[in-house]
């Protein structure tokens, strides 16, 4: 189908953006890659007055280092990723996502924040942004605010962006060289969203672990005692079945049935072997 | 309206568009290039792959406003490519069509493979393709032209 009528602006700064967005009595939203949005629009199910097109917007499409930490724009896209433009802060962990994630015309439009901000419940880089502690950038007239990941999803499509601002950046803090990570997508097809995707990061030389579980019925969830039990380091296999089990049992506001249970529990067990075999 | 330049198969354009229109229909509707098909229109069949300043993109996702300043190659504009000119033999000899309405997005995207080095091996061509359905012809035949048009590409290469 064809989307609906709509109104259409390419700012040359984020102030200008901000602007267009505080419109009175417009329905004016952020275009990125237009990758879930504008098929969304396509479909229907999402029909905007005005669409603010931040995708060249300067500073927004690269990332840069300091130290500790990798700053990504909000419009550096999937492919970037995959191909290692710029500096990787996560030991090879980004890029084998991005690979996995959707189809290559889709991964040279579709960007890193579009994607957090949309917050689909079966997208990668929610789940792989909290499981490496990454901190969201939001900047909105009243200035900036800093939201970490494990934080920002906060339901179903639902962010802490509030109307009229504009997630900017994603800093993320560099994995030391030791580190370990696990990262298991259980999809029909390659490229497809997930029916289970967990992702588990273990760096004992900055005494960090979180393994956190996406495709449920919410927002990235974390599974603590299976990140306790990855922080250890290797584990006994029914030491693990144990803990990823509790874990399910505990996250009582979400409804798996006894197929996506099974896809879970597996998805994370893999996740949680990988993350902790050969470590040093 | 939304006044936008850009560059189509090596020409220079001025247009204005109305926001909604798509670059497919941009380049169906107003430049009569067929080649680009439409079958989903919202990014899973790949049938509309187009290149935007060289990269594989869906244009049925891209809307003709945001292509203000950029290059687009539809498969029109790719006739002279060597690599679709292995491709375009090898699909032909190895009956990698039967209806067609695949085979431009199966063509820019195997180009694409084979120009980034993924199209090595059975497995990786088929990975490669996961967002291009084809209806007809069971991959098996598109994946086999493919993998001998990357043969081809490379031995001309070494020869050159
Ligand atoms: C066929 C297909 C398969 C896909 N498969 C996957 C998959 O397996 N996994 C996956 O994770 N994704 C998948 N995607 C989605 C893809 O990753 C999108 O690129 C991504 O979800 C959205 O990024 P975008 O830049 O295109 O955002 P847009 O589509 O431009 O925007 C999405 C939403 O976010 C808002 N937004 C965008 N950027 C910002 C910003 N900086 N600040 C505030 N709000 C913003 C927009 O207003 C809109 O509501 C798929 C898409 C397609 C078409
Ligand atoms: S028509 Fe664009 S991907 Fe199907
Ligand atoms: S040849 Fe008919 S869809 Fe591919």
């Amino acid at each position: 189908m064809k989307p609906a009528a709509f109104d259409y602006a390419r700012p040359r700064s984020l102030s200008e953006a901000l602007e267009l967005l505080a419109r009175p009595n417009v329905d004016a939203r952020v275009i990125a890659g237009g990758q879930s949005l504008v098929a969304m629009m396509n479909l229907r199910v999402a029909s905007p007055g005005l669409l603010v097109d931040i995708a060249r917007l300067p500073d927004l499409g690269s990332a840069t280092e300091e130290d500790s930490t990798v700053f990504y724009g909000a419009c550096v896209t999937h492919a970037m990723i995959e191909d290692r433009i710029g500096p990787d802060p996560s030991n090879g962990l980004m890029p084998k996502v991005a690979e996995t994630l959707a189809y290559r015309a889709v991964r040279n439009r579709g960007t890193i924040g579009g994607s957090l901000a949309l917050a689909d419940p079966a997208a990668e880089w929610p789940c792989v942004l909290a499981a490496l502690d990454a901190t969201a950038i939001i900047e909105g007239w009243n200035g900036k605010k800093a939201v970490a990941c494990r934080d920002f999803v906060t339901g179903i499509y639902e962010t802490r962006l509030a109307a009229g601002e504009i997630l900017t950046a994603i800093w993320v803090p560099k994995l030391s060289p030791e580190a370990r990570w696990g990262y298991v997508k259980l999809a029909r097809k390659s490229g497809e969203f997930a029916l289970s995707l967990v992702v588990a990061v273990r760096d004992p030389a900055r005494g960090y672990a979180r393994v956190v579980l996406g495709a449920t019925d919410g927002p990235p969830l974390i599974l603590e005692a299976t990140s306790r039990l990855c922080g250890r380091g290797r584990a006994e296999p029914a030491a693990a079945r144990e803990a990823v089990a509790a874990d399910l049992a505990r996250a009582a506001d979400r409804q798996f049935d006894a197929f996506r249970h099974s896809l879970h529990a597996t998805a994370a067990l893999r996740a949680l072997t990988q993350a902790t075999e050969a470590a040093a | 309206m939304t006044a936008i330049r850009f560059r189509l198969n090596d020409a220079d354009f001025a247009e204005d568009v109305a926001p909604r229109l798509s670059l497919a229909d941009l380049l169906r509707e107003r430049h009569n290039l067929t080649a680009t098909h439409l079958g989903c229109e919202h990014g899973v069949c790949g049938a509309c792959t187009v290149l935007v300043d060289g990269m594989p993109a869906r244009a049925c996702l891209m809307l003709a406003a945001a292509c203000d300043d950029r290059q687009i190659h539809s498969l029109e504009g790719l006739r002279d490519d060597p690599v679709i000119a292995a491709l375009r033999d090898s699909f032909h000899r190895r009956h990698a069509v039967q209806c067609g309405f695949c085979t431009p997005g199966m063509l820019i995207s195997a180009r694409d493979l084979i120009q980034r080095g993924r199209a090595g091996s059975e497995a990786e061509i088929r990975a490669g393709l996961a967002g291009n359905l084809c209806r007809c012809t069971g991959y098996t035949n598109i994946v086999s032209a493919i993998a001998e048009a990357a043969q081809t590409v490379a031995a001309q290469g070494k020869a050159a």
